[in-house]
């Protein structure tokens, strides 16, 4: 058992605050996706756990002992590095031993593990090769195998594969996702990558600026983000978000005099709010030319993408993206469409939080439609 | 794809690299002509020109125990002086990487003794270790005559070799740090997750990843401490007691200098000339072999 809990965890070097008072539970087991772009405190965080970086303040607890004071050794968790940070001068079986090695384990136990492990993660053949004789996704089994073999509690993943090539870095994903759902150890994984996080994740925190904007199932982070920049980060291709004021309960107006209709039992708004509509791409409905409730688009280029289109235009003057089943017939100049009123996101334009009526569940209508 | 500049104007290019050539043959080649010059010959006692006389100057320093003597004393005296300030220097290096508490006040301060010249390095090792005077008097005070190296030999070796050690201790710190620091932090941390504490990680990561400056170091020590070991010998022990501390450069100087035989320090020179070329053959030769290249 080795959940872990993050208390009010505050970094500062210097005067300069990272991370804001971070209040985090992960359960042990779960497989727990920190995402946020460069700088947000993602990695520090996830340092922080391993123990190499301070904690300014509050605590960090592992298995219920709280941590704060021991030295990483004393933690009981691996890390993969961003760049695997291999030792350079040991062989591929010297470098997944050294753990063993360092805790004193007798050479026959210690080759006995090695193999093993090596056989897992399928570097039989190249165990006493060095990693500069290896392939980027080779070093990364490397990096995996030399986590694995001290049988940690914890697994610390720092953007694993972010060096890696995108069709190399699918394969590492699954593989990650294989190990974890066979060693079952409680795993944290730090990325930048969207896909990734919810490709992996069974919760995902989306950090900004020293902050947790919002933790929660990738499903439920999808449909219902929390803030405008949970919304903005999460889904390929990006949300698109429309500045607008509220006219009526069920109305609002963007700056070009474009109306948008919305469903008043969904959101609390104030006549005259400033705020941020957000439709995702593939949300939006194409539609047969004069159907009621049309805006018409005017397409400006199309990106194919083999399985869909992405259509680039224009709503209300604002850039305004459509994704569409590469089966449709290819749109061009005028394109109808009609906005879901289930599929509408809204934001404060100030404060970036969603404005939605109460706190989403999931299975709701705007998760079904999305 | 060849990228290096080439001349068509060859007049242009030689007109270019003549200064550094003329630079070269004026203060090497020349001089070392001319110790070869009189290595192999020999002046008349009361003037007139050289006499060439083959080998006779070499088989009759090979043939002097005191100059056997000198031969053993630099040997010596490399061997302790190298690993004194390359291990001293190593483990400033590691402690400062560390970034310890007031880390860069002590970078700052551990370049220092580089840049003093020998002889005041051997002018304040003289006061320090002055047996009646200096700071080191005191242990003489709990036993007699325990510390004089103006009477004992190795007092005298000491001496020495701690005076050199802590001039080159700077030198190869700056090399030592500068090969810690473009180690990447994270292979530290990857050892610290593994489970090694800091003995261990300098062990196991850091020294062996240190192999090339380690062994640039070590042939850039044991050069120095033959052949520029001379201010500091001069000043501190001028050699003695009892030619305890006669190092070969030191001999050849007073040989030349004060004994006014150029014939037998010129001979004498050529052979530290060979001596240190032979030994940095041996090291690039073997030793560097067992050295990894990251």
């Amino acid at each position: 058992m080795a959940d872990i809990a993050i208390r009010n965890v505050e970094k500062s070097y210097g005067k300069t605050a990272v991370l804001h008072g971070i209040d985090l539970q992960i359960a042990d087991g779960e497989f727990l996706v920190i995402l946020g772009p460069s700088g947000c405190g993602k990695s520090t965080l996830l340092r922080m756990i391993a123990g190499l970086e301070g904690i300014s303040r509050g605590e960090i607890a592992i298995a219920g002992r709280v941590v704060n004071a021991l030295e990483p050794r004393e933690r009981g968790c691996a890390m993969v590095f961003q760049n695997y940070a291999l030792y350079p001068h040991m062989t591929v079986g010297e470098n997944i031993g050294y753990a063993l090695k360092v805790a004193g384990l007798p050479k026959p136990e210690r080759e006995r593990r090695v193999a093993e492990i090596a056989r897992i993660v399928g570097l039989e053949a190249f165990l006493a090769r060095r990693p500069s004789e290896l392939s980027g996704g080779q070093r990364q089994r490397v990096a995996m195998g030399r986590a694995m073999i001290r049988e940690p509690k914890v697994f610390l993943f720092d953007e694993p594969l972010s060096n890696l090539d995108a069709k190399l870095r699918v394969q590492m994903r699954l593989e990650i996702r294989r190990l974890h759902q066979r060693l079952q150890a409680t795993s944290v994984f730090v990325t930048h990558d969207q896909i990734e996080a919810m490709s992996l994740a069974d919760r995902i925190v989306v950090m900004n600026q020293g902050r947790i904007e919002q933790a929660g199932p990738p499903r439920l982070l999808y449909a219902e983000p929390a803030t405008r920049f949970v919304a903005s980060f999460l889904g390929a291709p990006a949300m698109n978000l429309l500045p607008a004021t509220i006219i009526a309960k069920d109305r609002a107006r963007m700056a070009d005099g474009t109306e948008i209709a919305l469903d008043p039992a969904r959101f609390i708004v104030e006549i005259g709010q400033a705020v941020e509509i957000g439709i995702r791409p593939e949300d939006v409905m194409i539609v047969w030319p004069g159907s009621e409730g049309a805006h018409a688009l005017e397409v400006e280029f199309t990106e194919d993408m083999g399985s869909s289109r992405l259509l680039h235009t224009r709503l209300g003057g604002m850039e305004f993206t459509v994704l569409q089943p590469a089966a449709q017939i290819e749109a061009e100049g005028q394109l109808p469409i009609t906005i879901p009123e289930n599929a509408i996101h809204l934001f404060d334009l100030n404060t970036g939080k969603r404005l939605n009526r109460q706190i989403p569940v999931i299975g709701t209508a705007a998760s079904a439609a999305a | 794809m060849d990228r290096r500049a080439t001349f068509d104007n060859l007049w242009l290019a030689g007109a270019l690299v003549a200064p550094q050539i003329l630079l070269v043959v004026v203060f090497f080649y020349w001089p070392t002509m001319q110790a070869l010059y009189w290595a192999f010959s020999t002046q008349p006692p009361f003037g007139g020109t050289n006499q060439w006389v083959g080998w006779q100057n070499f088989e009759q320093i090979f043939s002097d125990a005191v100059y056997w003597n000198s031969v053993r004393v630099s040997i010596v005296f490399a061997i302790l002086s190298t690993a004194l300030s390359i291990g001293m220097a190593l483990l400033l290096a590691l402690m400062i990487d560390r970034q310890l508490a007031g880390h860069k006040a002590y970078r700052f301060v551990y370049f220092w003794p580089y840049a003093i010249a020998a002889p005041a390095v051997g002018l304040a090792f003289r006061f320090i270790f002055a047996p009646d005077a200096g700071f080191v008097s005191a242990i003489n005070q709990l036993a007699p005559n325990l510390w004089n190296p103006a009477l004992k030999g190795w007092d005298a070796m000491l001496l020495i070799v701690i005076a050199n050690s802590w001039k080159m201790m700077a030198y190869n710190f700056i090399f030592f740090l500068a090969a810690l620091q473009s180690i990447p932090r994270s292979l530290v941390e990857a050892a610290a997750m593994d489970g090694s504490g800091v003995l261990r990680r300098a062990r196991d990561i850091q020294i062996p990843l240190l192999a090339p400056t380690l062994f640039f170091l070590l042939v850039i020590n044991i050069t120095e401490s033959f052949v520029d070991s001379f201010g500091i010998v001069d000043i501190t022990t001028g050699g003695g007691p009892a030619r305890a501390t006669d190092l070969m450069v030191f001999k050849i100087y007073s040989d030349g200098f004060k004994g006014l035989d150029y014939s037998m320090a010129a001979a004498q020179s050529i052979v530290l000339m060979l001596l240190v070329i032979g030994l940095t053959f041996v090291q690039f030769r073997y030793v560097e072999k067992r050295v990894h290249y990251a």
